[in-house]
């Protein structure tokens, strides 16, 4: 601490001090407790606060599980917001893992395998899509996926017939992929450049197959990249509004449609903040677990 | 070297890989051009540029745009101070407190938007703060900050301390070694921090869907043009952003490849001195 005022003074030291205070105060902690402590109090009136009934409960979380609303599922009874919740995580893994299996290959040849003089078109063409706005990415497959849409025009034109692509899940998972697939390709691509060519060479002459190198060799090495991608591609996905608003269908639900409901249907904040905290732990869960599974620091996802 | 038949398969893999990211673009773009009702480029049934017209003169859509542009100039002049002076806050600090410090940073970056919008709204209502685009760029700052800092801290570790001491010992004042020494070194990563905060600014959809009240957002206005009835008015307007987004683009290729120059040269700078040091020539 006298070390940053020596080199800082006080007046810097002081401004430098108190941005970084108001950002992690003012913007970021205080809120999130906030959120978190209103989660445990019932929604009221103004009259009401402070009143008798203004305690700490947890009634919010366990609206979640109201039997009165509740369905089959996997051969139980279920009350739906679980259900949903449930269904939210299972798909978001999905769609981590088939970005992962997707954007594994090209992430490898171009790294390894492009020739270095088509390394900066390539580039560019992968940057583009990546400063377009996931709300138009969704637009787009909005529009191709419509039962008279493109996609159907083309298969209705070879002699296939055409598909429901916007029924159950397939949108919002054809989509997430299609959004979130980048956020799996960059950080792969970066982890793999680090690696010496030299060890692929030494494992091939040693006479690994192609599979043994990449299982043993290179991915191993594309750790960081791949937990990194992995969680980021599932906090977006769980957490994902636009996707599931645009291309979901009668029959498909997300978590966060419940939240919104909550937020704005029911104007109850305080169950809202209970579900929000609820996804912000999955989060964290997902993240702490890809930390002790690649045997990562936080370091290496954020980076 | 003869190509083998696999080269080839994940030559072809990489081309559908990239096609797969493009055409979307590509059919999402053209759909402004087609005189349809519903956005589409399948069937064609007439050129037309009259999309782009009713969007110049849809007033709705243009307070829209107008919000975005407040939106993204209040996040990019909140965040990047704040990304900077936080980065270098935390390259002061050492041992455990760094990694709590770390941690409580970059979480704004581990927690979905929708998350952090919720929050935003429920804190500043509390405190009086009406829902509008104030609140929203609150809200977008506080992820956008985490981005720039680790963007400036990245920068930071290839800053040599010793030159901020040596600035003091020749008496400059703590002002001038911030101005003069380390905000000089530290311009790349701010100038990308800044594109980076702007730009995502432009696309936030989460945060503004909770904090922005009344106000619309491009984002969000598209969101309900879609669900009311789209027309292809919003292709013309993605055409728009789409440019905005290759220009994005190039400007990071551009930026990538300079940086990726200047390592070059100084490696094969500090190769040459080597190499004069073992013949014994002496070259300071």
């Amino acid at each position: 601490m006298s070390d940053f005022v020596r080199r800082y003074g006080w007046g810097l030291s002081a401004i430098l001090v108190t941005l970084t205070a108001f950002w992690l105060l003012a913007l970021v902690w205080v809120p999130y407790s906030v959120m978190i402590e209103k989660s445990f109090r019932l929604y009221l009136p103004v009259s009401e606060i402070g009143g008798p009934s203004d305690r700490y409960t947890l009634a919010n979380y366990l609206s979640l599980f109201d039997m009165s609303a509740s369905s089959e599922f996997l051969g139980l009874m279920v009350p739906i917001a679980v259900q949903v919740f449930l269904i939210t995580v299972f798909y978001s893994c999905g769609v981590t893992i088939i970005c992962f299996a997707l954007a594994y290959p090209a992430a490898y040849f171009l790294a390894k395998k492009a020739a270095p003089a088509q390394i900066p078109t390539l580039f560019l063409m992968l940057a583009i899509p990546l400063f377009v706005s996931e709300m138009l990415r969704t637009f787009a497959w909005f529009i191709i996926l419509a039962y008279q849409g493109p996609l159907n025009a083309l298969l209705d034109a070879v002699g296939l017939s055409k598909v429901r692509w916007l029924s159950g899940y397939n949108g919002i998972i054809i989509g997430m992929v299609y959004t979130y697939i980048l956020f799996m390709f960059f950080p792969i691509y970066n982890s793999l450049t680090a690696l010496d060519n030299n060890q692929i060479e030494a494992a091939k002459d040693l006479g690994a197959r192609s599979w043994q190198v990449h299982l043993n060799v290179i991915m191993p090495h594309a750790k960081p990249g791949i937990s990194s991608g992995a969680t980021m591609v599932f906090m977006f996905a769980v957490g994902s509004v636009l996707v599931p608003t645009l291309l979901g269908s009668p029959n498909s639900r997300w978590f966060t449609e419940i939240i919104i409901r909550s937020m704005f249907e029911g104007q109850d904040w305080n169950s809202a903040a209970a579900y929000a905290f609820l996804l912000l732990l999955v989060c964290l869960l997902f993240v702490s677990l890809v930390m002790k599974l690649f045997r990562v620091n936080l370091a290496d996802i954020t980076r | 070297m003869k190509r083998s038949y696999s080269h080839y398969l994940m030559v072809g893999y990489v081309a559908l890989f990239i096609g797969f990211l493009l055409l979307p673009l590509l059919i999402v773009g053209g759909a402004a051009f087609n005189d349809t009702r519903f956005p589409s480029v399948w069937p064609w049934k007439a050129s037309t540029l009259h999309w782009f017209t009713q969007m110049a003169e849809n007033r709705q859509l243009l307070v829209a745009v107008w919000n975005t542009l407040m939106l993204a100039v209040g996040v990019t002049l909140l965040s990047v101070p704040i990304g900077t002076a936080a980065a270098i806050v935390l390259n002061n600090t050492k041992g455990k407190s760094r990694a709590l410090l770390y941690a409580l940073m970059t979480a704004p970056i581990l927690t979905p938007a929708a998350v952090v919008g919720i929050s935003t709204l429920i804190f500043w209502r509390g405190v009086n703060v009406p829902a509008g685009i104030f609140m929203t760029t609150l809200g977008v700052s506080s992820i956008i900050s985490a981005f720039v800092m680790l963007l400036v801290l990245a920068r930071l570790q290839s800053f040599d301390r010793a030159l901020e001491d040596a600035a003091l010992d020749l008496g400059a004042t703590n002002w001038q070694v911030l101005t003069m020494v380390m905000l000089p070194h530290l311009r790349p990563a701010i100038a990308v921090g800044a594109m980076i905060a702007f730009l995502q600014a432009l696309e936030a959809f989460n945060v503004p869907l909770f904090a922005r009240g009344n106000a619309e957002t491009v984002t969000i206005y598209i969101a309900s043009q879609v669900r009311i009835g789209v027309t292809p008015q919003i292709n013309a307007l993605a055409v728009i952003m789409i440019l905005i987004a290759v220009a994005g683009g190039v400007t990071y290729e551009i930026g990538r490849r300079r940086e990726h120059k200047r390592r070059l040269k100084l490696e094969g700078l500090a190769q040459a001195a080597e190499q004069a040091e073992e013949r014994g020539e002496l070259i300071y």
